[in-house]
């Protein structure tokens, strides 16, 4: 732009500040009002309204009764109960066919044909390793995320999240956080990520930062398949099998909620330590209650989510399979650098009511937390120097039932106090690295990323040491 | 009976027949299309339909943060269409608003259709001439028309189409109802077929108007190719500090070098 064009750019923007001034104040208000007037009227001259209150009346009833005081929270658990519980029980047997198919029948298959032109090592690289990890996750992962996810996006077609919204919206506030922080935590709880990069409809930069640090503390999809099992093997299997599920589920509900709370209480820390202000005022526009397209919703879920979900656990898995499996068998002074780290560490572990191994297991998963469980199982078998029960050294498995899984965990000196933790510590640790690197993206700064990085880790060894502490105090 | 085959192309199943979703092929496109919307009013439903995508839909407001973009190709002209995040005014500042606003006002869409409720007009209103304001081709898309008739609420298009002075379409988008008629409107505004008449506020009072007046007049003088003048004359009263920041940048004069790309002489004056 030439000098000419400037000065008149500085003309153009001195005479809009001056006529600021002598419109004064107003200026924003009356074009609101004329916006407003305006559009009464044309909207006045156009729509014709029949007996609309008859028919409102049945919106208007359900809003009642799912935000009500007294219902409004107890309704909230019971759905999220009600849909856990059927992902519960109904991903039982489809994980067990999977399991039969890719690893009881296909994995043999894989191996021999391997071994029939290659070295050992590469068979035991690629089909203990790299497939059999993938095969793993699959068969964990896929029958929870296709029953789960379907169900919770039906339940967000039907227009129930704004309620859930609604109802927590006082709350975030009072914690001095903005009440859309219910929605980007409603996302949470498919994808941390996700819920990060949703923290956008937050306009107050203070309020999107705590909303973004406190996301992680909404269970994502990844963590789900954990609690679940782990609920149902030392929760669930010490109880008699007809209400073996329920509370299976109510246990995972309790994580759940307990998620939430402590996003409130962080909220509140945070908004009176390095985050202070107000909270701001927000409407929430509560839509109207839509009869869910069922089919176009569960193609959706099963394209957007289930896959989406199970693809990254199979890229991230694959080469951590292949790194669980040399870590087991390249040697050094004759035992291998797991059980290097896992001896090294199991002091600590055992302090925090947890082990060598799930501390070893959660830093070969910070990729992605879908690979906890498979990790814990491989290492688990490896310590516990058993390798009859698994195909050989370093090999993830899959077992034919829960009772074999929590044989195995027994012999790895689990006990109820380790499986509690272990729920604990996944509902806080440091977020996976895909959402660390979108809140990079999201604040641009390294102090945020890192905060809301180690906060919850820090959280996450604080509550596992006091359970612990707590639980031999009982038990003793 | 034989239908001439006249009459079949002025059948809006053969219009339906004719629509070619490109899904995210978006490489030589024809037109721009701005999708723009209070929250929650069923845009990415409308913008799947046309482009085949399959954004996730959801039903609760703010779910489209950032914007999302995808083809279609319509009587042998390719449309290139973007989903921009639903928002309740164009006035403030948050980074959803910015982001329609912005999209309007310097990606200068060639048609911005606007999608509001059918059951909630009035308050959807207050966008819509809004978005009057910054562009003069616009259609207004009444979706969701199937619950407002489960409701008992009637919208008359003609007179709404008549006192907006743009196209108006009743939809159900979930239902695909109107889709052909919609894109009709599209590519009638896109090609000029139609021209737009757009409602422009009425009420000012008139100390605003004359202020308004002389800073758009200063506006077209410097920069006599910007579309929309009175709207950036308007901000600029209010102390818009993105749209200063434009002018000061020249962002808000490349503007029209993008638009006359073949003579760049005439951007130097």
């Amino acid at each position: 732009m030439d000098k000419n064009n400037t000065d008149k750019t500085e003309k153009l923007l001195a005479t809009a500040q001056n006529l600021r001034w002598q419109v004064g104040e107003n200026f924003h208000e009356s074009l609101m009002e004329s916006i407003y007037s305006d559009a009464a009227r044309i909207a006045d001259r156009a729509v014709k309204v029949d007996d609309v209150k008859k028919k409102y009346d049945w919106d208007v009833k359900i809003d009642k009764l799912v935000t009500s005081r007294t219902f409004g929270f107890p309704l909230m658990f019971l759905l999220l109960a009600a849909v856990f519980w059927i992902t519960v029980e109904g991903a039982n047997v489809p994980s067990g066919l999977l399991a039969s198919l890719l690893v009881d029948f296909l994995h043999p298959v894989l191996k021999d044909f391997m071994l029939s032109f290659s070295p050992e090592w590469v068979a035991g690289f690629l089909i203990d390793g790299a497939y059999l990890s993938m095969a793993w996750v699959i068969a964990v992962m896929l029958p929870p995320m296709a029953i789960f996810f379907p169900v919770f996006t039906l339940l967000e077609d039907f227009g129930y999240l704004p309620r859930v919204a609604f109802n927590m919206d006082n709350l975030f506030r009072r914690a001095g956080a903005h009440g859309k922080q219910a929605l980007t935590m409603s996302m949470g709880f498919g994808c941390n990520a996700a819920g990060v990069v949703a923290t956008r409809v937050i306009d107050s930069p203070r309020e999107r930062l705590i909303a973004i640090i406190t996301n992680n503390f909404s269970l994502c999809n990844g963590r789900w398949p954990t609690q679940i099992l782990i609920a149902s093997i030392f929760i669930g299997a010490a109880l008699p099998a007809h209400i073996a599920g329920l509370v299976s589920a109510g246990a995972v509900v309790f994580i759940a909620v307990l998620g939430i709370l402590l996003s409130l209480v962080v909220s509140y820390g945070l908004s009176k330590t390095i985050l202070k202000g107000e909270a701001s005022a927000f409407s929430l526009e509560l839509p109207p209650y839509r009869p869910p397209k069922i089919w176009q919703t569960l193609y959706t879920s099963l394209i957007d989510r289930t896959i989406f979900v199970l693809w990254r656990a199979i890229v991230f898995a694959i080469p951590a399979g292949m790194a669980i499996w040399l870590s087991a068998n390249v040697m050094i002074d004759g035992t291998s650098i797991a059980e290097h780290f896992i001896s090294w560490s199991n002091p600590m572990g055992l302090l925090l009511g947890l082990n060598g191994v799930i501390l070893l297991a959660y830093i070969i998963a910070i990729p992605a937390n879908e690979i906890v469980i498979p990790t814990v199982l491989m290492l688990t078998v490896l310590t516990a120097g058993n390798p009859e029960l698994g195909a050989g050294t370093g090999v993830m498995f899959e077992l034919e039932s829960q009772s074999a899984m929590a044989e195995i965990f027994r012999m790895g000196g689990w006990t109820a106090l380790t499986g509690i933790n272990l729920m604990l510590f996944s509902l806080l640790h440091n977020p996976c690295s895909t959402t660390i690197y979108t809140i990079y993206k999201e604040t641009g700064s390294v102090k945020w990323s890192v905060i809301a990085t180690v906060l919850p880790l820090i959280m996450g060894l604080v509550v596992c040491f006091f359970t612990a502490q707590l639980w031999m105090l009982f038990a003793n | 009976m034989n239908p001439s085959p006249e009459n079949c192309a002025n059948c809006p199943v053969h219009n339906m027949g004719n629509l070619k979703k490109l899904g995210v092929d978006m490489s030589d496109y024809d037109y721009v299309i701005a999708l723009a919307g209070n929250p929650n009013t069923g845009k990415s439903t409308v913008f799947n339909n046309l482009t085949g995508l399959r954004q996730h839909t959801g039903n609760w407001p703010g779910k489209t943060v950032t914007r999302a973009e995808g083809g279609f190709i319509y009587s042998d002209k390719k449309f290139k269409i973007v989903d921009l995040p639903g928002t309740y005014s164009l006035l403030s500042t948050s980074t959803d608003e910015e982001v329609a606003r912005d999209f309007i006002l310097f990606g200068q869409p060639d048609v911005t259709v606007i999608v509001v409720d059918a059951t909630r007009i009035e308050r959807n209103l207050n966008l819509v001439l809004q978005v009057l304001e910054i562009t003069d081709r616009a259609v207004l898309c009444v979706n969701l028309i199937d619950e407002a008739r489960r409701h008992n609420i009637i919208v008359d298009i003609r007179t709404l189409g008549k006192d907006l002075g743009i196209p108006v379409v009743a939809t159900a988008a979930r239902q695909r109802e109107g889709m052909d008629e919609l894109l009709k409107s599209i590519e009638e505004v896109a090609s000029g077929k139609y021209t737009c008449n757009p409602y422009r506020l009425s009420k000012v009072n008139p100390g605003i108007r004359k202020a308004v007046e002389r800073i758009q007049n200063e506006i077209k003088e410097q920069f006599p190719d910007l579309p929309n003048p009175r709207w950036v004359a308007m901000r600029l009263l209010e102390g818009d500090q993105s749209i200063i920041d434009a002018i000061k940048s020249g962002e808000l004069g490349d503007l029209k070098a993008e638009k006359q790309i073949h003579q760049p002489e005439t951007i130097q004056n």
